[in-house]
């Protein structure tokens, strides 16, 4: 089993790192905060030669996704980063990569959304773009944000998915957080991750034609694979997960992470950083006799629905939190969840959505304590709530 | 010129698994007609032409061609009927027909 190095870095920093130890032949990125130092260190990285890449200086997050579709549509690995308002400036381009099956690899520190213009940490950024076509992924902490963006390149570049990942770290919280990561060999990594094989792509010696079109007669049908190779994305994330698991030491929970939900009556559902604060406080209501758990969701697209609702089966009340809103009616990972437990007409939980972080607004361990007093209240009350 | 023509032998996709993934296909080839719009179609009176290729060079669409026998002819299956060509014919042997509906 690999052993890896300890290092000292940052949650961009370790994205540097995982992103470097896949071998991209082209990264293309514009800088925004609080992105910047991941394609800072990738930059130092090509400068100083320990990684041989493509780096190109775009002039636009537009033109940054666009030079990842080429490189990607000529068989390159490709990686590119972005955030907030550099990310939406992306979407035109973020359709392109999906519809075309460009396995493109993207971070995002997620980041609210101006106006009012704000740098800090929220998720309306990337869950506005739930349907896009990119898988998403939200990272807990360092460590997971560097195997993730390495899983994330074995899971697009998988002949049954093909479809690009965006692997999201809450802004500042977890990009600017120093914490110990293990950054494995390359060795490891490149028997992981062997290099990147296509038969969907342009090359000389077989011409290829980039179909741009398809009429109403045929349009639908390439939606419809798009569907379900997303489908088709939950069983390899799982099997990359045992694979990486295997070689790495460090096992990773599928779509979901559930802590303390098997006899829970009281569960937070939230996704990112925010869960390191609901967890002690899930372990000190655990410790004074209060059946508490958070169920963690990893991945928004796919979605786990399965997952969701056989780890929330039994609880009697749920409060999906989250950084997120969907103005005029709810957050959207609480419209994603209440789906998933209703559609089946089995006797779904109580479930009151939390807003909260918006803008970077703070979640103390007191607000969570709070929640799960809500939870465990009887009060009918609003639906929708502020943090 | 080499121009593109359909291949008459490519099948459409009728089932989800006959579809390509993604959006790279075998180039050279045009797979379908696109001619609908054309309400009317120009024809062109061979025996007058003087083969002077003026209709030949500003076809917006490239549908007239040399058979390399000194006559043009024209692929419907692409033209689109905007009578550039007998607007343009320098010796008016180009005329525009109503389409049949």
């Amino acid at each position: 089993m690999s052993s890896g190095s300890k290092t000292f870095i940052s949650g961009n920093e370790a994205i540097a790192a995982g992103v470097r130890l896949v071998r991209p032949h082209v990264i293309a990125a514009y800088p925004i905060t609080p992105q910047t130092t991941v394609i800072e260190r990738l930059a130092e990285m090509v400068a100083d030669g320990t990684l041989s890449a493509e780096y190109l200086h775009v002039e636009s997050e537009h033109s940054a996704l666009s030079a990842c579709i080429g490189g990607s549509a000529v068989g390159a690995r490709t990686f590119t980063a972005s955030s907030s308002q550099g990310l939406l400036y992306m979407v035109e381009c973020m359709h392109y990569a999906s519809g075309g099956r460009f396995p493109v690899v993207m971070m995002n520190a997620n980041r609210s959304v101006a106006l009012p213009w704000n740098i800090y940490g929220d998720q309306r950024d990337s869950l506005s773009l739930l349907d896009s076509g990119w898988i998403q992924v939200y990272a807990e902490d360092a460590q997971e944000s560097l195997d993730l963006v390495i899983q994330a390149y074995a899971v697009a570049e998988h002949p049954d998915v093909l479809t690009p990942v965006m692997v999201n770290l809450d802004g500042f919280v977890l990009t600017h957080t120093y914490e110990l990561v293990n950054v494995p060999d390359q060795v490891d990594v490149d028997d992981f991750l062997p290099p990147f094989q296509t038969t969907n792509k342009m090359d000389p010696d077989r011409p290829m034609s980039l179909g741009f079109t398809a009429g109403p007669q045929h349009n639908q049908a390439f939606k419809q694979l798009q569907h379900l190779a997303m489908l088709s994305a939950e069983r390899v994330i799982r099997e990359t997960e045992e694979r990486f698991g295997q070689l790495f030491g460090r096992n990773y929970p599928g779509l979901v992470d559930a802590f303390l939900c098997e006899d829970a009556e009281y569960v937070i559902v939230t996704l990112g950083s925010v869960a390191g604060t609901v967890r002690p406080v899930v372990e000190r209501l655990r410790a004074m006799g209060e059946r508490v758990g958070l169920l963690r969701i990893r991945y928004m697209r796919p979605f786990p629905e399965h997952e969701i609702r056989a780890a929330l089966a039994g609880v009697k009340s749920v409060g999906v939190l989250e950084k997120d809103i969907s103005f005029g009616y709810e957050g959207t990972v609480f419209t994603n969840v209440n789906s998933a437990l209703t559609r089946t007409g089995a006797k779904a939980p109580r479930l009151l959505n939390f807003i909260g972080g918006l803008g970077g607004k703070d979640i103390s361990v007191t607000d969570i304590e709070a929640l799960f007093a809500r939870l465990q209240a009887s009060d009918e009350g609003e639906t929708v709530t502020f943090v | 010129m080499n121009h593109p023509v359909r291949n008459a032998s490519f099948k459409p996709p009728t089932r989800l698994e006959d579809y390509l993934v993604g959006t790279a296909f075998p180039s050279g080839h045009l797979v379908e007609i696109n001619a609908a719009w054309r309400s009317e179609r120009p024809a062109i009176d061979s025996e007058r032409c003087t083969n002077c290729l003026i209709c030949w060079l500003l076809c917006p669409d490239g549908v007239i061609r040399k058979t390399g026998d000194g006559r043009l002819e024209i692929d419907y299956d692409y033209c689109k009927g905007c009578g550039i060509c007998a607007r343009e014919c320098r010796f008016d042997v180009i005329r525009m027909e109503k389409e049949g509906l």
